[in-house]
């Protein structure tokens, strides 16, 4: 049977492109323009809007963020407490779901309810400073990963996933002599594979994007900034000087601040606009695993 | 929840708890030591911090500590609800939670429905992509891309001067009456694709039946749209509701921080900010988690409030 389409049918589907369209351009515009600006001339943004494409194409400000040390330091920072906060984060919160998914586990009940309770109160800015002030980790770098390690949330996603594996795999392995940590190492962590990538990403995402613990406790210690934490004194550099005509009186070369933001941003964004596309599949899983069971 | 005594039949029910500890206790060594070790962690970074509230009856002083320094009562409570710059940050951050709460749910309802009617899958793919893309970018990247497109030279001033519906730049930055919308504006570019795969994968569970019932009757798309998958997303909706009213109070602070000036402080400094001046800025500790303290007692407040609102409504609940 062939349907019929009516007249309101017709209106709707009209409407549903239009919106649909301008809904991709208003998402993409924006970073597509700071990614053309980032491959412009400096002076010619200012005297020719760009706007998807680069009029005057010049690598200048790559060179230039590229050949910046801070920029450098603050590019290794970033990627160190990225891999490193994100191991950190998986090993402990794995072991905490194997601990508290065992049934057989004396105390499951009220480990999980500690850390549950965890999830629902926290104590706030100063007392978490005030803390990271006698644990002596203000200016270091290990205020970075390990203080958010272990996040319930995380492990009671991890856990939901084990709870699903069968039993008699590990009791199986039991018979055969083989000790938890055993268990949890050949028998329990290879089938976790799916849930272990989308914590992962979670906490790489996270850590990569995070800049506040940078501002709050290692502000005066230059050698651990972040990039993100860099990247938003130049907006505010920007801000404060209100338009590049005056930054570019000091400047001989054929970069602007503005320029060299835009290339900054790009730099920084592209690890995660290449990345996200394929890893879609596992945050989603990851969303509605924590959606559902929570 | 599992009885420990049903994972081991063997043992019946003449062991008692404590004998039955004994005896599986050597056996589980690895679980207890990890567990041990983790609870220490979670003592130290989740529940000392709690005790830090008391600092907000005191006059902290680092040096002293928490049992050295000198107790004030209520003294910082008091100075706090005095203070009108509080009342006046308070205000702002109900604002703008509210304007977010309401603006990002109705965007992200209305996006997963119109993107389910869209037919082409591959189309469906591809908006649905790029629609999240801004949720994994971070929010200095976001305020960054948020002031380049509002600033005098910017994409939108460009706009509406072509359109000729200004003469000359907004300075959007510079007026008080425009700083809530362009937070809740920002929130909605970042989160509409994002917080929608929850609605559309509630969609996905809707009975096709329903739809096939709604063709015989004639029904349009829209009226399909409206009067059954709609409908069907209520208890998500409802759950979802109750647990962001609880996050009102959070509505923000990187936007308003690296986007606040002097001109337009009045409007756009939140909580969260007068809690970092206070506490790490000027160094008044007690102030701080004082500020921190009525913070969290608001938030417990409205998530109680608005699971008691649903319940008598007769709606789905959170606990």
């Amino acid at each position: 049977m062939k349907k019929k389409y009516s007249a309101g049918d017709i209106a709707f589907e009209v409407c549903l492109i239009i919106f649909m369209v301008l809904f991709v351009i208003i998402t993409l515009y924006p970073v597509l323009n700071t990614i053309a600006t980032s491959f412009n001339d400096g002076f010619d943004s200012i005297v020719n809007r760009v706007h998807l494409w680069p009029h005057k194409w010049s690598l200048d400000n790559y060179k230039t963020v590229l050949a910046d040390k801070e920029l450098k330091s603050a590019a290794l920072v970033s990627v160190a407490r990225t891999v490193i906060g994100t191991l950190l984060s998986l090993a402990v919160n794995a072991l905490l779901a194997f601990v508290v998914s065992r049934k057989r586990f004396l105390f499951k009940r009220s480990v999980s309810l500690f850390w549950v309770i965890t999830m629902y109160v926290n104590g706030g800015l100063i007392p978490t400073y005030l803390l990271m002030m006698k644990l002596h980790m203000l200016n270091s770098f290990w205020v970075y990963v390990i203080p958010g390690a272990v996040s319930a949330f995380n492990m009671l996603v991890m856990r939901n996933f084990m709870d699903g594996i069968p039993e008699s795999l590990e009791e199986s392995a039991e018979i055969d002599g083989a000790g938890y940590f055993t268990i949890f190492v050949k028998i329990i962590s290879p089938l976790c594979k799916p849930v272990y990538a989308t914590i992962a990403l979670f906490v790489a995402v996270y850590q990569w994007n995070a800049w506040f613990d940078n501002m709050i406790y290692n502000r005066m210690a230059t050698q651990y900034t972040v990039m993100q934490y860099k990247l938003m004194q130049m907006l505010q550099n920007s801000m404060a000087s209100s338009g590049s005509v005056e930054g570019l009186r000091h400047n001989a070369s054929h970069v602007t601040p503005n320029a060299i933001r835009a290339a900054a941003t790009v730099v920084t964004m592209l690890p995660i606009i290449c990345l996200y596309p394929f890893l879609q599949r596992y945050f989603v899983t990851g969303l509605t695993i924590g959606g559902v069971k929570e | 929840m599992a009885n420990y005594t049903s994972a081991s039949p063997m043992l019946g029910n003449k062991l008692s708890r404590s004998q039955h500890i004994r005896k599986e206790a050597p056996k589980q060594i690895f679980l207890l030591v990890s567990s041990a070790l983790l609870i220490i962690y979670g003592i130290v970074f989740y529940y000392i911090p709690l005790v830090g509230w008391l600092t907000a009856f005191q006059n902290y002083q680092p040096a002293k500590g928490i049992f050295g320094s000198e107790w004030i009562g209520f003294a910082k409570f008091k100075f706090l609800f005095d203070d009108k710059t509080f009342w006046q940050d308070l205000r702002n951050t109900i604002a703008m939670g509210v304007i977010n709460l309401v603006l990002s749910f109705v965007t992200a309802i209305g996006f997963a429905l119109l993107l389910n009617e869209v037919r082409s899958m591959l189309a469906k793919r591809f908006i649905q992509t790029i629609s999240y893309m801004p949720h994994f970018l971070s929010m200095i990247i976001v305020t960054a891309i948020v002031h380049d497109a509002l600033s005098s030279e910017g994409a939108v001033n460009e706009l509406l001067m072509s359109l000729k519906w200004v003469d000359q730049a907004i300075p959007f930055f510079s007026i008080k009456g425009y700083f809530w919308w362009i937070v809740a504006f920002t929130n909605i570019w970042k989160e509409t694709g994002w917080n929608a795969i929850i609605y559309l994968a509630a969609i996905t569970s809707i009975d096709p039946s329903l739809y096939e019932a709604a063709d015989i009757d004639g029904a349009g798309r829209f009226q399909k749209m409206w009067y059954i998958t709609l409908p069907s997303l209520k208890p998500t909706i409802i759950i979802l509701l109750i647990i962001n009213v609880g996050n009102v109070l959070n509505a923000g602070f990187e936007l308003q921080y690296i986007l606040g000036n002097d001109v337009i402080r009045s409007v756009s400094d939140t909580i969260d900010i007068y809690v970092l001046r206070w506490g790490i800025k000027q160094f008044d500790f007690s102030l701080g988690t004082a500020a921190g303290i009525f913070k969290s007692a608001v938030s417990i407040i409205l998530v109680v409030l608005s699971n008691q609102v649903s319940k008598w409504a007769g709606e789905e609940k959170l606990f």
